[in-house]
């Protein structure tokens, strides 16, 4: 069960992530994009769900992420997000519920770029009973 | 063109095991739903079945070839209704197609529709792109 005291708190991830090219490659090939110069939409759902699971399995918030089932998410995107870019990621548990034994965590993840937000992305996550 | 209740044209992705690997791969989320048969239905489900997060990033490319690139996406966000169920050796659709809910100034929000084997696998799925 989530530690209900972590609900609104906001949660500092890994000190810099920086992207490669070969990993956008990756993405873009999977999807059949042929512009590889800038990230596509969702692609940095490869940074936010390991910093999730990274911050919400701490002991002391005690998510269970083997039951987890994704929800819903939402992306805004105020600047792409590139090869060579350094990103800071945090990672802000908005609300909690319980409803028919499921836990349903709302998860909001922001990527900072030189300080600047450039991506937050929302994600429902749900543990299932 | 950009009229709200214009429908843009269909377009359909496949999506088989092997699609579901790369994507693990590129995503890093190697949850074994996604690969392992065995474990997929020893967890509840009928067979292995696709990341949501894949389907949503076909549907996304979707949206980046109407909007004419990836850059002019501006939000886009959806929910998991029903899972896309890829049994093995089979090829199963993915059918993208949309309609512009909005066309206001140099913004469109576009209202996707996203099914498989002619189930409705994303409820409320919008972005919205830059003009």
């Amino acid at each position: 069960m989530l530690n209900p005291d972590s609900v609104g708190s906001t949660f500092a991830g890994t000190d810099s992530i920086t992207l490669s090219q070969s990993e956008i490659d990756a993405f873009c090939a999977v999807i059949g994009e042929s512009d590889t110069s800038i990230a596509p939409p969702t692609f940095t759902i490869r940074i936010t769900l390991n910093q999730f699971e990274e911050i919400l399995t701490r002991p002391e918030i005690g998510l269970d992420w083997s039951r987890l089932v994704h929800g819903d998410q939402k992306f805004e995107i105020f600047s792409p997000v590139k090869s060579g870019d350094q990103l800071t990621c945090s990672a802000t548990i908005e609300s909690y519920r319980v409803a028919a034994g499921n836990e349903i965590v709302s998860v909001r993840s922001d990527l900072q770029r030189e300080g600047q937000l450039v991506i937050s992305a929302w994600s429902t996550l749900v543990v299932r009973a | 063109m950009n009229e709200a209740g214009t429908v843009l044209e269909e377009k359909v992705f496949y999506l088989d095991r092997a699609l579901l690997k790369r994507y693990a791969d590129a995503s890093g989320d190697q949850n074994p739903i996604h690969q392992n048969e065995e474990f997929a239905v020893s967890v509840g489900l009928p067979n292995v079945i696709a990341h949501g997060m894949l389907t949503m990033a076909l549907v996304g490319k979707y949206v980046s070839d109407f909007a004419g690139g990836s850059a002019k996406v501006l939000e886009f966000g959806a929910r998991f209704i029903k899972p896309v169920i890829v049994p093995a050796g089979e090829k199963v659709d993915l059918t993208v197609s949309a309609t512009i809910t909005e066309g206001d100034g140099d913004k469109i929000t576009v209202t996707l529709s996203a099914t498989s084997a002619g189930v409705k696998v994303l409820g409320m799925a919008k972005a919205v792109v830059r003009v």
